[in-house]
């Protein structure tokens, strides 16, 4: 593990990733372990996953961290978003029992984006931080559909049976709070 | 190449959070393929996947679970970093569709519908849902039409347009049972779309109507 020269939570586990990618270092991945494996088991046990069932996916979001730590790029994602993505295809292959598609990144038939601007790339950090922010001042309502959502999985129409709201009201409220944290992130319009 | 219609936020977000079922999903992932647009909001989204469970309040895990993790990672091999394939091929069919059918345009089983029109049946573990690749011979003009379910359709070769706009490479639409319309295939190239729809009739889709008239369906 890096000592001491991590000055954020998210270049923290960044450096935790790279250590186990590099070298296999197993305090590092305790140390993951101790802080995503609880928000992974919630975030599960939330969705109305039996307990049991929820520790498998804990168990197995950790292990394909492990298994894939070369894979993560820092300068891409931060971290917990990386997590989000591993346990969301955990829960899709362990529950759902089928396939997730997804874009290949080496698809040569994919369309290239534009490299993010250096600044971009620095600023992960502080970035995590807006968002963190922009979170805690989003309307209830907004918050609300969000957490629905990427905590509990519900489609958008769930969510509209659930709340008892009107489909349309439902997908501006989306919209409106993705509008908002893109514009807090710096990205889309 | 511009794309000019994407995927909905709601169905973007649907993908992200994992509720999306795999058929609908295929759909959402060849047009990102497509699209760095989309690409881009998806990530986004991720992020915030990401920023929402590390505020999501903890829940304890079991000690033994942590023990039998460990003992699992002497025998887990390691990935290896991703390598963008150097290919001067240029491919019709995005990857997550090349993956299920095996092969680009030139090398899957074609079945005939009738005069020119061509299908293939995609394999999904979405059920009730029919996914399939659809080749409309150019020019082609449709019969109005109306939809019995929800409907995604997304262009990779050639062109069609309806009251709605013009649909090209890459293009994205999706069409509810509230939508009537008149697509017409462009001429000058067929149109190869993938067609997902939860219809109950087998011939509900647009482009699926599209070749009722010229099979006498
Ligand atoms: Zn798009």
């Amino acid at each position: 593990m890096s000592e001491g020269t991590a000055k954020t939570p998210l270049e923290f586990h960044a450096s935790l990733v790279k250590a186990i990618a590099e070298t296999g270092d197993r305090a590092a991945f305790e140390t993951l372990y101790r802080y995503f494996g609880p928000r992974v088991k919630a975030v599960a046990l939330r969705q109305g996953t039996d307990p049991g069932l929820a520790e498998e996916i804990v168990q197995e979001t950790m292990v394909n961290l492990w298994r894939k730590a070369a894979l993560f790029d820092p300068a891409k994602a931060a971290v917990s978003t990386w997590v989000f993505t591993i346990a969301r295809n955990v829960r899709v292959d362990l529950l759902r029992k089928t396939l997730r598609p997804e874009p290949d990144m080496t698809d040569p038939s994919m369309t290239p984006e534009g490299e993010p601007p250096p600044s971009e790339i620095v600023s992960r950090a502080e970035e995590a931080g807006r968002l963190h922010q922009a979170l805690s001042r989003l309307p209830a309502e907004q918050r609300l559909v969000l957490e629905q959502a990427f905590l509990e999985e519900k489609p958008h129409t769930e969510i509209a049976t659930d709340l008892d709201l009107p489909l349309g009201t439902v997908k501006s409220r989306i919209r409106l709070a993705f509008r908002r944290m893109r514009a807090e992130l710096g990205g889309g319009e | 190449m511009t794309i000019t219609h994407h995927a909905s936020e709601a169905l973007l977000l649907d993908y992200a959070t994992g509720a999306l079922d795999e058929a609908w999903s295929l759909a959402v992932a060849a047009h990102a393929s497509l699209c760095a647009e989309c690409r881009s909001a998806l990530g986004d989204m991720e992020r915030l996947g990401g920023a929402l469970l590390e505020t999501a309040p903890p829940h304890a895990v079991d000690d033994a679970g942590f023990d039998a993790v460990l003992a699992r990672l002497d025998s887990v091999t390691a990935e290896p970093p991703a390598l963008p394939v150097a290919s001067d091929r240029e491919y019709v069919l995005p990857a997550p569709i090349r993956r299920y059918l095996g092969g680009d345009v030139g090398e899957i089983p074609w079945r005939r519908l009738g005069v020119g029109a061509r299908q293939v049946l995609i394999p999904t573990g979405t059920p009730g849902v029919t996914t399939r690749l659809l080749r409309i011979p150019a020019g082609k003009p449709v019969p109005a039409h109306s939809h019995g379910g929800l409907e995604l359709t997304l262009v990779f070769s050639g062109a069609y347009s309806d009251s709605t706009g013009h649909y090209g490479r890459g293009d994205f639409q999706e069409a509810d049972p509230t939508l009537r319309h008149q697509p017409h295939a462009a001429p000058g190239e067929d149109c190869i779309c993938l067609a997902v729809t939860d219809a109950p009739l087998a011939f509900s889709s647009p482009l699926m109507r599209l070749v009722q008239p010229l099979i006498g369906i």
